[in-house]
């Protein structure tokens, strides 16, 4: 178990070794590593920023359909009034239609009482002068008893 | 193994605990003394070196940053266990220096400390049949190679020391701690730190070796046994199998404390106390 060059030998081999080791063997190794570090690093932190997204979107999501829900139901409730309106409406002119109907129906109906009566009233001024005729059996002067006439025509 | 030797338990043993030794000057010097040096510890490291730091550059160049494929994956594996090591000792910059090296530490010292479940007699004559008769696989188990990475690590130590508090606050902690700065206690402040400072890379080398040349020679007992017939043969290779389970436990284990004491010792030094 002597000591001898050997010693040296081996000596320099181990500092030649971890020359290399310092110089080309670690450097490749720990780079891959850091950069896959890296890239799972920002892998996590783009997968936590997805995850936030998602939540803000669904938060918007809700938001956006509560409107909607809100805007839909006030849409239908105007409908509604609406259409409610619109029926009021057709009604009210309806009813004044037939109202108006009736009225100049009813005004016609008069006109034609009137216009019978009139008719009626010539004809029984007419028939009386004749009846007066027959009975007194003499010509009357229809003009001479015009007045006589009118009056008892006004009185029918 | 050499035919015409008579095999003897010694003979075996100390057979394979030799080292391919070859002198660097010659002369008196040379053989055995300190101008040797150990081939096959510096092959085997060197090659061990090269496929486990190698295999992780060839996967390190192609990596990707998106989905890894399984080469990478285990990679990253070892990486990311070495890297939570060290961030958990460590307070700065890990990737600058102090993780690469210890995985270059965790996966050397692994790598080496795995040959021993090599078969040895079958490797040995295997590498004899092309030259070499004396073949150690286990550089780990050569106390030179633990010294040199223990010795290694503890330069580190001293220099980041120095680098991060300067020479003078270097200086100033090894005299005026742990006890404290009043002039009478710098002598017993010396001397703490100087125990500390030499008991560091003795334990640190000492331990590794302990391991693996303990294991090394269990092994070569449990094969001795079985070279005495049937029973030992089945005993030994029954044992055998056990004692190599127990490896798989103590050859990461080793590895690994190796690594978490350089880290410590180097993080240590880039904290004042």
């Amino acid at each position: 178990m002597n000591i001898n060059l050997t010693l040296f030998a081996q000596g320099i081999t181990f500092f030649a070794f971890i020359w290399f080791t310092v110089k080309f063997v670690w450097p490749p190794i720990l780079a891959a590593i850091e950069e896959r570090r890296t890239t799972i690093a920002n892998g996590l932190a783009a997968a936590d920023k997805g995850a936030r997204s998602l939540e803000d979107a669904q938060v918007k999501i809700t938001a956006i359909l509560e409107d909607a829900r809100g805007q839909a139901r006030s849409i239908l409730a105007q409908a509604q009034t609406r259409a409610n309106g619109l029926v009021d409406e057709a009604r009210t002119g309806a009813t004044q239609e037939r109202e108006r109907i009736l009225q100049s129906a009813q005004a016609e109906i008069d006109q034609q009482i009137n216009r019978a009566r009139d008719e009626l009233r010539g004809q029984v001024a007419a028939i009386t002068v004749a009846g007066a005729e027959k009975i007194l059996a003499r010509e009357i002067d229809p003009r001479a008893h015009q007045d006589l006439l009118d009056k008892l025509a006004a009185q029918i | 193994m050499a035919a015409e030797e008579v095999l003897t338990p010694t003979s075996y043993i100390s057979h394979h605990l030799k080292f391919l030794a070859e002198p660097i000057v010659s002369g008196s010097a040379g053989m055995g003394g300190f101008w040797t040096i150990h081939v096959d510890s510096l092959v085997m490291s060197v090659l061990l070196g090269f496929v486990g730091i190698g295999l992780i550059w060839l996967v390190g160049r192609t990596a990707t940053a998106g989905v890894p494929n399984k080469r990478q994956a285990f990679v990253e594996l070892l990486f990311d266990f070495v890297d939570e090591q060290v961030r958990g000792i460590f307070h700065g910059d890990p990737n600058k220096f102090v993780a690469p090296a210890a995985l270059t530490v965790f996966l050397w010292v692994l790598l080496m400390n795995a040959t021993a479940f090599l078969p040895i007699d079958l490797t040995t004559k295997a590498i004899h049949a092309v030259g070499p008769e004396k073949f150690r696989l286990t550089p780990t188990a050569d106390i030179n190679t633990t010294f040199a990475l223990a010795l290694s690590v503890w330069l580190l130590m001293i220099y980041f020391s120095i680098k991060v508090k300067g020479l003078g606050g270097w200086i100033h902690e090894l005299f005026c701690t742990p006890f404290g700065s009043n002039p009478l206690l710098w002598l017993f402040n010396f001397l703490f730190n100087l125990v500390e400072l030499v008991s560091k890379p003795l334990s640190h080398a000492l331990r590794l070796f302990g391991n693996l040349y303990a294991g090394e020679i269990i092994f070569l007992l449990l094969w001795l046994w079985a070279a005495t017939g049937l029973v030992g043969t089945v005993g030994g290779a029954v044992l055998g199998l056990g004692w190599a389970i127990f490896h798989l436990l103590i050859v990461p284990l080793q590895a690994y404390i190796f690594m978490m004491l350089t880290i410590v010792y180097i993080s240590m030094a880039h904290e004042s106390h």
